[in-house]
């Protein structure tokens, strides 16, 4: 989509991130110890943690991510929502208060309460980057779709602005601003997404989302025996240019009376063939890029996602008015929802590289349940198993959160640690319940960018007017600033606590370790920054999946059974959080999600699995057990008090 | 090394309970979420099965979902809190412990 430069949001924009670094210098000026600048004293209150927590979890994923997901592919979104609220269930229930006793500044301490070993240490340090790098990607590639609308810039000025931002913030202040600073942000995120949600029900849906929506055009069409595509009526202002077969799908390019070429995907109704007119993104030889056969600045390149038919109370209708929430999720089930597609690869036209994106009607009651992206309708095993594997991830991800883990010691007491992720719990729920209504909103308005799922939640936003998409956007960019703020504390917790205090014997000051700290979150920016250049475009909820599978194989092993198996030994937690990385990162390498990203046929992929989570976390849990099992004389020299600490953090 | 928590914590005399009430409402949890996952994989055509204003099964579970996790969150705070009112006060009567 083109997007231009706006005035107001530019003016928001500044003042949010202002506001943002100032309330940073602030706290900054209050932190003086180690214990200040990674967990905040351990004296911040419950009930601002709770909603800190919010608002660490409510990352780019869930508002961007989620919202996008939901707009191009239903119901599929959806399950992250209810996946990385169920993963709260595990946090609560069982890691929440024994992690708090068992840790000081970061979950490594918890792992390594009971054994003080260098392998424990090692391997949790690797973990911890490892995840929150994975997890600091999706929140670049998200900060980078956003300053496109918004500022006019392009994507990479925005993952450079992110990254310069919140290096400045986590090298200045540490946990405290974090804290205060998401705080505000996911209050004010649910505030806003609620204002959104109820401007979507108010006025209701439309066959014509809006005065200027682009009218798509069809044309009827004719195929001969040999499959050759021709153009019904004589006075057809558009003539043949090519034709591609790509899977089931035959895509046309069509020159007008000026010889600019747009393409169509070929449809059959009713025995009659049609051209539909699709979206395309033309690189030619020279790199030289075309948005529907024009350059950029043309404007061809348009937005999408309409319903095509209403459907209410049995009737069709052009408009319904306002809905109540149940009314409007009823009505879209009922109507015919215009969804849009990919070609896989692009099509290769004389010397350029053409991608196109082809409209399918889909009805309703298909995008109101599972099985748009996740195709576990049809008979392959292995969809039925990505799926599963998903769900496997996020409910066990969440709790093995390096960022999310490192709250729990910002608080004074178990009972708070319990008290912040209730209050967590009852924000994001109710959040995820309304990433369902913006989702299915930004579907139906007509605002949807092919080229950026992540966008469509904002731009539901510019639909009611510049202020309220400025405001989100600048609250969305602050979303992204605060939870790269708090993996970057992690990470560098990670580096100058586990790594260098304890397991390289480093004697730092605390003075020291908060500056080895800072250099650390300053390298580990600088990492998410590049990555997050080149994983432009790629749904970042999808992305964040990647990082909850990567935890939940790595550590979620490694913490239930430090907790409640007491054979398990040191060396069981260390190989199984290495082999829990090693095999989720190598099967989300050889996947087909990445084979399409290094240019490849998706269909090529070594790992016909997209989530790892169901091959990685039962092999990590297996090799705990091995190890331990085969380990067993190291139990018996540890010191007695160390296992009295963990069985009285369980009980 | 201290591998200590960064903030002194008094004696909680009531983990042990809260534990157990933990892992039990965790089972609970688990196998409601994996009957939704188990649906959607066996039978996804139940999922679109109109049970509610209209609405289908998949909705009305993952919503159902949502609010349960938040129910269970409260209940089990509202245990919890009562647990260790009652075991951890200053002077208590040993009678009173439960293990």
């Amino acid at each position: 989509m083109i997007y231009h430069a706006n005035f107001t949001a530019i003016v928001i924009f500044v003042i949010f991130v202002v506001f943002v670094i100032g309330l940073s210098k602030y706290f900054a000026s209050r932190t003086r110890s180690s214990e200040g600048y990674f967990v905040a004293g351990g004296q911040i209150n419950w009930g601002v943690n709770g909603i800190a927590f919010a608002g660490d979890y409510l990352s780019a994923a869930s508002f961007l991510g989620i919202c996008g997901m939901i707009a191009f592919q239903g119901y599929d979104g959806f399950l992250y929502s209810i996946g990385y609220l169920a993963g709260w269930v595990v946090a609560l229930f069982i890691v929440a208060e024994p992690m708090k006793r068992l840790g000081k500044y970061t979950f490594t301490d918890a792992l390594d309460s009971k054994f003080n070993s260098k392998s424990i240490q090692l391997m949790a340090a690797i973990s911890t980057l490892i995840v929150s790098v994975f997890y600091l990607i999706p929140q670049m590639v998200g900060a980078g779709a956003l300053v496109t609308p918004l500022l006019g810039l392009p994507q990479w000025v925005g993952v450079v602005m992110v990254g310069a931002i919140v290096t400045i913030i986590v090298a200045t202040a540490g946990m405290a601003s974090t804290t205060y600073v998401q705080f505000i942000k996911g209050g004010l995120l649910i505030v806003f997404s609620s204002v959104l949600v109820f401007l979507v029900l108010k006025n209701g849906l439309n066959t014509t989302p809006s005065k200027d929506f682009h009218k798509y055009v069809t044309l009827q069409a004719a195929v001969d025996k040999d499959g050759n595509v021709g153009l019904k009526g004589e006075n057809s202002p558009y003539k043949i240019n090519s034709q591609y077969k790509q899977s089931n799908n035959t895509f046309v390019s069509l020159a007008n009376e000026a010889g600019i070429l747009t393409w169509w995907h070929l449809t059959e109704k009713g025995g009659q063939a049609f051209l539909d007119e699709a979206q395309s993104k033309t690189v030619l030889e020279d790199g030289k890029v075309l948005y529907n056969g024009e350059p950029k600045e043309a404007g061809k390149f348009k937005s999408v996602g309409r319903l095509s038919k209403i459907i209410m109370d049995g009737k069709e209708v052009e408009k319904t008015g306002s809905l109540g929430p149940f009314k409007f999720l009823a009505t879209i089930n009922n109507s015919t929802v215009v969804i849009y597609k990919k070609t896989p690869t692009a099509i290769t036209d004389g010397l350029n590289k053409v991608t196109v994106w082809y409209p399918e009607e889909i009805p309703g009651s298909k995008m109101m349940k599972p099985g748009v992206k996740f195709k576990i309708g049809s008979n392959k095993w292995i969809d039925k198993l990505n799926f599963i594997s998903l769900m496997l991830a996020l409910f066990f991800g969440t709790a093995a959160l390096p960022h999310i883990l490192i709250r729990y010691y910002t608080v004074p007491s178990q009972k708070d640690a319990r008290k912040s992720t209730i209050v967590a719990i009852v924000a994001i729920g109710f959040f995820y319940i309304l990433t369902l209504f913006m989702g299915m909103g930004a579907m139906a308005y007509g605002v949807l960018d092919v080229e950026s799922s992540n966008m469509s939640a904002p731009l539901l936003a510019k639909h009611f007017g510049a202020i309220l998409f400025s405001i989100i956007s600048a609250i969305a960019f602050a979303t992204v600033l605060g939870t790269v703020s708090g993996l970057i504390v992690a990470a560098s917790g990670a580096v100058a606590h586990d790594l260098m205090d304890n397991y390289l014997d480093i004697k730092l000051t605390d003075k020291g370790k908060v500056k080895a700290g800072k250099i650390a979150a300053i390298a580990v920016g600088f990492v998410a920054i590049i990555l997050g250049i080149l994983f432009k475009g790629m749904n970042v909820s999808f992305l964040v999946g990647w990082a909850f599978a990567v935890a939940a194989s790595a550590n979620l092993p490694a913490i239930l059974m430090l907790l409640f198996w007491k054979k398990t030994t040191a060396k069981g937690i260390a190989a199984s959080i290495l082999v829990g990385i090693i095999t989720a990162v190598g099967i989300i390498l050889l996947s087909p999600s990445m084979w399409e990203k290094y240019g490849l046929d998706p269909a090529n992929a070594p790992s016909p699995l997209d989530n790892p989570g169901i091959i990685s976390i039962p092999l990590s849990f297996i090799t705990l057990v091995i190890v331990s099992l085969l380990t067993q004389k190291d139990n018996k020299n540890l010191v007695e008090e160390k296992t009295d600490a963990v069985k009285t953090a369980v009980g | 090394m201290d591998h200590g928590p960064a903030v002194k914590l008094g004696t909680d005399n009531a983990s042990p309970i809260k534990s157990k009430i933990g892992v039990i409402l965790f089972f609970v949890y688990l196998i409601i979420y994996s009957g939704f996952v188990a649906i959607s994989v066996f039978s996804l055509k139940t999922m679109g099965n109109i049970v509610f204003a209209g609405v289908n099964l998949a909705i009305v579970y993952g919503f159902g979902l949502i609010l349960l996790a938040i129910i269970m969150g409260l209940i089990y705070n509202a245990i919890c809190t009562a647990y260790e009112d009652k075991l951890n006060k200053p002077k208590q009567d040993e009678n009173t412990v439960v293990k």
